[in-house]
């Protein structure tokens, strides 16, 4: 079902939403926000730009972007797949606890911040540009891909990634020399046994945007992982 | 030198010829305190280990037990207290931060206290409750402020969604993992059972508890944790969490020790892994970042439950207040400083917030000075101990009150500070299974139906002595209001009269 979010204000073009279809193509998306908030069993396709809080606590809906997304793509978003043909913005993937973020393009700051995975639930992020500063901070579980494709001189990653990392996994496309990381993680090599876990997200990237698996392997990746899952342990002392 | 001389804050003392051996101390306390000598017949007591929670003593069949504050202290000094004294030394030995729980006890002022309230005398009569009906029923959330009449000129009487209470009281946050199963047990069914609410805190709710859900708040706070479609859908209402009147401007942090099967499956993280919820919602840094993470929640729930936005009481509360009525919220709560904790920095909890009394003045004022007030609720906690606190808050402007030390006073809690060991002996603040099951849900739920009950027939009968019979006439009556001890800037925020005027 197609429906014209012209005219429509984000309460409206939810319930629009909400009433039509399981597979549904938004066009003339320009800054609507919370676009399928809490939305399951829909696949949504979007043309033209959506707004802020993009598939918020998404709970299995697929959603497709033909274009850039703004901030707080897939806030708290439970499961599901959101695929940007594009950038996205700040703080995308916020406590994000299962399902997949997949950007073509760069996303901002605080990618990823406080992910967390339980279980069978294992959120998944990956960026095919750069990442802005403080990616996966106070990252509690899941895996945070970045590539860098088509940098060029640009680092693949900002300032202060991981901070407060207390779970999950951090792969960043090349050695990474030029990145300063936090004490707290580890950084290392990718060995093959941690390409085989992202292997099946790198190839939904290459499916989803039209890339060759072997040219993004042409490089290693590093790996990040914090060194405790109890980072404020030794703090305090009772009183 | 690493010597500390910290001599044990409390002395247990037991009286010999009382004491019949039966065991019931050494077993009842979690915190070891009491040891059975076989050889010399005797209990004997380490009460470097006691927590003053009166578990013995309550129990102790023969009354053969007290415990009293040590008076082996060190040299008086009205500067430094044995308490910042002994602080130090806790400091210099281990290098960490200080960790305290529940409320604020230092000596600040109690304005409760210095209020007084009105009654009616020959004029306006008094309203005898037990003879006339008493209305006592809220109602949470946007109220219009205009009419509207449909095209057939009937009046348009469809509000926002509201929250319905019996009565201007709920239960306030306290997550599951901060407190045991047993007492969110307790507070759900008898909030139930009250027709009021009680709030899950920030710990998801447990899927026992699904069934408590028109009675249940459910908070999200920075962690998001347990946070999903189904959650937000199960409450009555959505809290989102800024700050706790205990530890404003900080996050929580429960420990990986304490994320443990149930709390692990409740909060939907690995066992083990610290739950941090960082300081700030890290997507909020301006009011329109608010009102995002607001209508984010009302498009979740398709705008059928009201919101409310919980923040601590600090300098420019009304400020603050004023740009979240603002941000769509349709409910405010503010938690004042002396809000109760399952854990806080003791320097936080000690030093940083402002009364509630004073915020709660300030901010209906500024909300009327800005014909806003009806556009939000306000729920006042932190700390409301009793039905003439709560008919005070009312009368300087709350909608309703949250109360939560003494819903677990009821529950048992005797108040010794400690919930963070994790070894509560009352079954509150604690996972231990042997502790959670000393406290008997049917029993806690049917003492917490008791308080409400009492309080709401104590509420009803201050308000007819004043002869008013609906709490809504209540809201806002500073004229009801008289203060005692103030001085006139208090007057002046509280926006009361001193008594004698």
């Amino acid at each position: 079902m197609k429906i014209s979010a012209r005219d429509l204000d984000h309460k409206a073009l939810n319930e629009a939403l909400r009433g039509a279809g399981n597979d549904c193509e938004l066009t003339d998306c320009l800054g609507q926000r919370f676009i399928a908030a809490g939305m399951s069993d829909k696949h949504i396709r979007i043309s033209g730009i959506p707004g802020n809080a993009l598939g918020a606590y998404l709970n299995g809906a697929t959603i497709e972007v033909n274009g850039n997304a703004q901030d707080a793509v897939g806030d708290t978003m439970n499961a599901g797949e959101i695929i940007i043909h594009g950038n996205i913005g700040d703080a995308a993937g916020y406590a994000m606890r299962g399902g997949l973020i997949c950007v073509q393009g760069n996303a901002g700051y605080r990618a990823g911040i406080h992910m967390k995975a339980y279980k069978e639930k294992l959120p998944v992020m990956i960026i095919g540009g750069t990442a802005g500063s403080f990616l996966g901070e106070y990252q509690a579980g899941g895996i945070i891909i970045v590539m860098g494709l088509h940098r060029g001189s640009a680092r693949i990653v900002g300032n202060f990634p991981g901070t407060g990392m207390h779970g999950g996994k951090m792969f960043l496309r090349g050695r990474c020399e030029n990145v300063i990381f936090p004490a707290q993680v580890n950084a290392h090599v990718a060995k093959a046994a941690d390409m085989d876990e992202i292997m099946p997200y790198i190839r939904t990237f290459c499916t989803s945007f039209g890339y060759d698996p072997a040219e993004i392997l042409d490089s290693d990746f590093t790996v990040i992982t914090p060194d405790t899952k109890n980072p404020y342990r030794q703090m305090y002392v009772a009183n | 030198m690493g010597i500390n001389y910290i001599y044990p804050e409390f002395e247990v003392v037991r009286n010999d010829a009382r004491c019949i051996r039966c065991r019931v101390c050494e077993r009842q306390c979690s915190n070891q305190v009491h040891q059975y000598d076989k050889d010399l017949d005797l209990v004997i007591s380490d009460e470097s280990k006691c927590v003053n929670c009166k578990r013995c003593v309550s129990l102790c069949p023969t009354r053969a037990l007290k415990v009293v504050k040590s008076d082996c202290l060190l040299r008086e000094n009205a500067n430094w207290s044995n308490d910042n004294i002994n602080e130090v030394y806790k400091q210099a030995g281990s290098g960490g931060v200080l960790l305290s729980s529940m409320g604020n006890p230092k000596p600040f002022p109690v304005y409760w206290d210095k209020i007084l309230i009105n009654a009616s005398q020959v004029t306006n009569p008094s309203i005898d409750p037990l003879r006339e009906p008493m209305e006592t029923k809220v109602f949470l959330g946007k109220k219009g402020s205009d009419i509207k009449h449909d095209e057939n000129g009937n009046l348009v009487t469809k509000l926002p969604p509201q929250l319905e209470l019996s009565m201007p009281v709920m239960f306030s946050a306290m997550s599951y993992g901060s407190i045991s199963y047993n007492a969110h047990e307790s507070l759900a069914r008898a909030a139930t059972a009250l027709g009021i609410c009680y709030n899950t805190g920030e710990g998801g709710l447990h899927e026992d508890f699904y069934c408590y859900g028109p009675n249940t708040v459910v908070q999200v706070a920075s962690g998001r944790f347990g946070v999903f479609k189904d959650y937000l859908e199960a409450g009555a209402a959505v809290e989102i969490k800024i700050g706790q009147g205990a530890k404003p401007g900080i996050g929580g942090h429960l420990p990986g020790t304490k994320i443990v099967g149930d709390i692990s499956r409740t909060r939907m993280i690995p066992e083990g892994s610290d739950a941090i919820s960082p300081a700030p919602h890290h997507d909020i840094y301006s009011i329109e970042d608010l009102r995002q993470l607001v209508f984010s929640l009302k498009e979740a729930t398709e705008y059928k439950k009201p919101v409310i936005v919980k923040v601590a009481a600090v300098h420019n509360i009304a400020a603050i207040a004023s740009g979240i009525a603002r941000s769509g919220a349709d409910i405010i709560a503010i938690d004042g400083y002396r809000g109760g904790t399952g854990a806080a920095p003791t320097r936080i909890r000690d030093n940083v917030g402002i009364p509630i009394e004073l915020a709660l003045a300030s901010v209906d004022k500024r909300l009327r000075d800005e014909g806003i007030r009806n556009d939000v609720s306000l729920v006042v906690g932190g700390s409301i101990r009793s039905s003439s606190d709560v008919v005070k808050a009312i009368a300087l402007g709350a909608d309703a009150c949250y109360i939560a030390t003494a819903a677990l006073l009821a529950l048992g809690c005797h108040l010794c500070r400690t919930c963070h060991t994790g070894l509560c002996n009352w079954g509150i603040a604690t996972q231990k299974p042997e502790l959670v099951k000393r406290l008997n849900p049917d029993i806690g739920s049917e003492r917490l139906i008791n308080l409400m009950n009492a309080w709401r027939h104590e509420i009803k009968e201050l308000m007819g002595g004043m002869g008013i019979n609906s709490i809504e006439a209540l809201r806002g009556n500073r004229l009801m209001l008289r203060g005692v001890g103030l001085n006139e800037k208090e007057l002046e925020i509280l926006g009361i009269s001193h008594a004698g005027e």
